[in-house]
């Protein structure tokens, strides 16, 4: 078993009175590519500035290689950042930004920027080098500040929702060099985004943070098969959450009566206990004679093409709103806004959400 | 379409009919400047540089000049280093009474001249400083330091706060930061407020007059001229202050419009 890279260590941060961070426990393995997550204000920026050394815990260690961070101003710590408005320097060229943290650390001249010249090369800048950065695109500028925080070639990399100013096509592009750049230079990146998408698509590991508090760590098809809460089931994208109280059971399968009919699932929960679970989109079909499990009955509101599948959007009542992704075959034809539509799954396909 | 090009024309004039305004006193000063008439009237006399010769060739008006160069420049660094430093706590820090700090830093140009200057002779009296070349420093200093800091300011919070902690994340200490990063974004702004503070001490005629004793500035100078005759001297010397101002003046704007430009991170 490897050290891990970073040990978060009970760590509280409060400004003032509110707090920001309520005691948090994380560990980061060497290597790995962690995405911190959660709306805004859930404390994961703060999490990430404190590891950089711009702002102190209030209470708690945090510990790079075993050794505590707590006396080492920012300045020391080689733990560059990739910030959100980039916050490259406007009145240096593409390359005297790379060159920026070279030069702090008195690396001479020449080998500044032979250094620097590399790394604006091996992410497609080499042509851009003496360019003012207000003249570089977006997508370049982001390369730019990518370029200036990995050449020094640090053990950990901070990246704080980089690709938020990006539309869809470039940040799908960049995503998959970061993912190469990381698995390339085995750096550990700790990127924070409020996006479950970015996260997923490039992330080993994944937390999920709200008012401060970590909510979830896992893999990201940990998270999403499995959310820990309904706040995370609904971060991460998931409909289909209900509720009900437990009316039967035989240990295994239970019966559970809901506001939209009774229905039988997957769950230990005791007789009368209140539950909580999540049936996911893709497993559940419209109801054909040949269905006997757990059925509901609802209202269509409408349809997304999705191109290789449909998804289809269900009122069942009480505002209670159910989506289900259909094979772009499923005969849908006749499911018009306003028809009434009968819908199924399995007791197996429910997932129960812990308390 | 008529009606918005006659209004545009009317603008326009009227834009003119201002500028004429402001400007036709220095104009005709410059002008009479040249005259061999010993008194400005129309028409004139004849073309000469009499008056310049008359002035390059007076000791007092070289001396006043001097004190002049060396109070608005020495007065101006001290005012820009001084505005800086309050331009870079109001943008750096929060803290208790920064609304008071920033109220009394910005005071000094609402205050009358004349009771400044009152109270500035009183107040150096008390340290033997009345009638020296550095009490007008410090009195300029005092006057011009609040424009230096508004003109900084201005352009420290056009700065992205995120480029001061990514300077300390990539491995600069504050003073590092401050040499590497703030000072070189706020450049622009420092030069421009050198000229302006350069050039509000170099016209300023109150202050100067009070405290300066026998050290007499350029403006100061002017006066003593004026209060003997009518003298086109004077028209000669106010060509050369008014080249001087307006050229200082300029700089700073033309810096100051600079900012306009994007600053590159979006």
């Amino acid at each position: 078993m490897t050290e891990p890279l970073v040990e978060i260590d009970n760590v509280t941060k409060r400004f003032g009175t509110f707090v920001a961070v309520a005691n948090i426990q994380l560990t980061i393995q060497r290597g790995e590519f962690l995405a911190i997550m959660g709306p805004s204000g859930c404390g994961k920026t703060t999490t990430l500035r404190m590891l950089a050394g711009l702002e102190a815990p209030s209470e708690g260690d945090i510990r790079l290689a075993g050794t505590s961070l707590l006396n080492v101003p920012a300045h020391l710590r080689d733990t560059p950042m990739v910030w959100q408005s980039l916050a490259l320097f406007p009145f240096l060229n593409a390359r005297e930004n790379v060159e920026f943290g070279l030069k702090m650390r008195g690396v001479d001249k020449a080998e500044r920027r032979r250094r620097a010249l590399d790394w604006l090369g091996r992410l497609d800048l080499a042509d851009f080098a003496e360019r003012d950065v207000g003249t570089l695109s977006g997508g370049q500028r982001q390369r730019v500040a990518l370029a200036r925080a990995l050449v020094t070639e640090p053990r950990l990399l901070l990246l704080d929702e980089p690709l938020s100013a990006l539309d869809a096509s470039l940040k799908v592009r960049m995503q998959s060099l970061m993912v190469k750049l990381q698995r390339d230079l085995g750096i550990t990146f700790v990127y924070v985004t409020h996006s479950h998408a970015e996260a997923f698509s490039m992330a080993d590991r994944v937390v999920i943070m709200s008012k401060g508090q970590i909510e979830q760590i896992g893999t990201p098809v940990e998270v999403y098969r499995k959310p820990a809460s309904r706040f995370v089931a609904e971060f991460v994208g998931a409909s289909n959450i209900f509720q009900g109280i437990v009316t039967g059971s035989d240990g295994a399968i239970a019966t559970v009566n809901t506001a939209h009919g009774g229905v039988r699932l997957a769950s230990t929960g005791a007789i009368g206990e209140t539950i909580t679970f999540v049936v996911p989109e893709d497993q559940i079909s419209i109801a054909n004679q040949a269905h006997t499990d757990n059925r509901m009955s609802g209202t269509v509101i409408g349809e997304e093409f999705l191109g290789a599948a449909v998804r289809l959007y269900v009122e069942l009542g009480g505002g209670q709103e159910v989506r289900l992704l259909l094979g772009k075959d499923a005969a849908t034809g006749q499911l018009r806004p306003g028809s009434p539509v009968d819908l199924a799954w399995k007791p197996q396909a429910a997932f129960v959400l812990p308390r | 379409m008529t009606m918005g090009s006659a209004s545009t024309w009317a603008l326009r004039f009227y834009a003119a009919l201002v500028f004429a305004f402001v400007f036709a006193p220095i104009v005709t000063a410059v002008i009479f400047s040249f005259d061999t008439n010993r008194f400005p009237s129309l028409p004139m006399g004849g073309l000469t540089t009499h008056w310049y010769e008359l002035i390059g060739g007076d000791a007092n008006v070289w001396e006043a000049a001097r004190i002049s160069l060396v109070v608005s420049v020495t007065s101006a660094v001290l005012a820009t280093i001084i505005g800086f430093g309050g331009a870079y706590t109001d943008f750096r820090y929060n803290f208790v009474g920064k609304s008071l700090f920033l109220g009394l830093a910005l005071l000094p140009p609402t205050i009358p001249l004349i009771i400044m200057a009152v109270a500035m002779l009183g107040w150096f009296a008390n340290f033997n400083l009345s009638g020296q070349v550095i009490s007008i420093v410090i009195a300029h200093t005092v006057l011009t330091a609040p424009f230096a800091m508004a003109v900084i300011r201005l352009r420290l919070n056009q700065m992205d706060p995120s480029l001061e902690a990514a300077a300390w994340n990539m491995g600069a200490s504050e003073w590092r930061a401050m040499r590497e990063v703030i000072i070189p974004f706020t450049l622009p702004a420092i030069i421009s407020a050198l000229c302006l503070t350069a050039a509000v001490s170099f016209d300023e005629f109150a202050i100067a007059w009070f405290v300066s004793g026998l050290n007499k500035t350029i403006p100061v100078f002017i006066l003593e001229i004026f209060t003997g005759n009518v003298d086109p001297r004077v028209n000669a010397i106010g060509s050369f202050v008014f080249l001087t101002s307006v050229t200082l003046i300029v700089v700073s704007q033309l810096l100051l419009m600079q900012r306009s430009k994007p600053a590159g991170a979006a």
